[in-house]
């Protein structure tokens, strides 16, 4: 049995909360890095992650894209869509493909 | 191209004309998987992408509620009413195989099985806002775990086609031509040995017969 949770501002987050879903703010890249750490490693299959704290720490998100779990979301905070959501899956085209031929301008 | 240094005997001839129908062959496959990933990929990252804006467009205007029940309530009130969650989510997940990735399959189960119980609060104390947001977020529950599945197939058929990609021209750049130049020296040194030995025994036959009826000496 798996749970779902979600990261970031916990301006952006709380309401999650509500729905049944575990939330985690964070407020710096360190604290972000640390939680993801421990999430992945329990039992949690969905971890949404806000862009603003996401952008701090690509690197270790990087490392969990090819394993089967834990799937890490990105999803647009409270303070605006910054687009990186959008970002990631012209990203995964580009690496498939070679070139981003579908979402590319 | 012929880097390698091969041994030019027949055993070795055989040897590499076995392998390049192997590889051959295990080129051929590997080309039929990644252009079949690469199909079901392109449709599913549309998917994706169209799902994702949807979900995107769904949180903005949830925020925008939180936001607007945030303005007209007290910190504290707020506080309050998210501090016990009535409702509780867990995941069942399964696998499905899609040529050869392994990708996750979320079925989602909530505690109380009425889904519009989701009020966390009693309604004396809190503003009308803050229902608005809790029920657009719980509409858009659905459509986020569906995101998280599609968009984690993608980034996982991503990866391997990648690496299909990658075997694919390694064998068809890489082995396939250099087993064919390996095969091409060993048969063009196999037939230079036989007509060296050829010439050799024609020699040799030239010799004997010399030897055994003087032609030379006759003709002087």
């Amino acid at each position: 049995m798996y749970k779902i949770a979600i990261m970031g501002e916990s301006d952006s987050i709380y309401g999650f909360a509500t729905l049944g879903l575990d939330t985690f703010p964070v407020d710096n890249a360190e604290s972000a890095q640390k939680t993801l750490r421990n999430l992945a490693e329990s039992d949690y299959a969905v971890v949404y992650v806000t862009e603003n704290t996401a952008s701090g720490i690509q690197n270790e998100i990087v490392r969990y894209s090819e394993q089967k779990l834990p799937a890490i979301i990105l999803v647009p905070g409270v303070s605006g869509n910054t687009g990186d959501g959008v970002r990631n899956v012209s990203k995964s085209v580009e690496q498939a493909v070679g070139s981003d031929i579908i979402f590319g301008s | 191209m012929a880097s390698k240094t091969v041994t030019a005997t027949r055993m070795e001839l055989t040897r590499l004309k076995r392998k390049l129908v192997t590889t051959r062959r295990g080129h051929k496959l590997l080309k039929d998987k990644r252009d079949e990933l690469m199909r079901q990929f392109l449709s599913m990252v549309r998917e994706n992408m169209e799902l994702r804006k949807k979900v995107e467009a769904g949180l903005a205007a949830a925020n925008k509620n939180f936001v607007l029940a945030k303005s007209t309530m007290s910190e504290e009130a707020v506080n309050v009413a998210f501090m016990t969650p009535k409702q509780e989510v867990s995941l069942e997940v399964s696998e499905k195989n899609i040529m050869s990735v392994d990708i996750p399959v979320f079925e989602y189960k909530t505690r109380t099985s009425d889904p519009n119980d989701i009020y966390s609060y009693g309604f004396a104390f809190t503003s009308s806002d803050l229902d608005d947001a809790v029920k657009s977020l719980s509409d858009l529950l659905p459509d986020m775990l569906k995101l998280a599945e599609i968009e984690k197939a993608c980034q996982l058929m991503a990866a391997e086609i990648e690496k299909t990609r990658r075997r694919v021209n390694a064998l068809e750049h890489v082995i396939i031509p250099e087993t064919e130049a390996g095969i091409k020296m060993i048969t063009m040194k196999l037939d230079e040995n036989e007509r060296s030995t050829q010439i050799r025994l024609m020699k040799v036959k030239d010799m004997l017969l010399e030897d055994a009826h003087h032609y030379s000496e006759r003709e002087a």
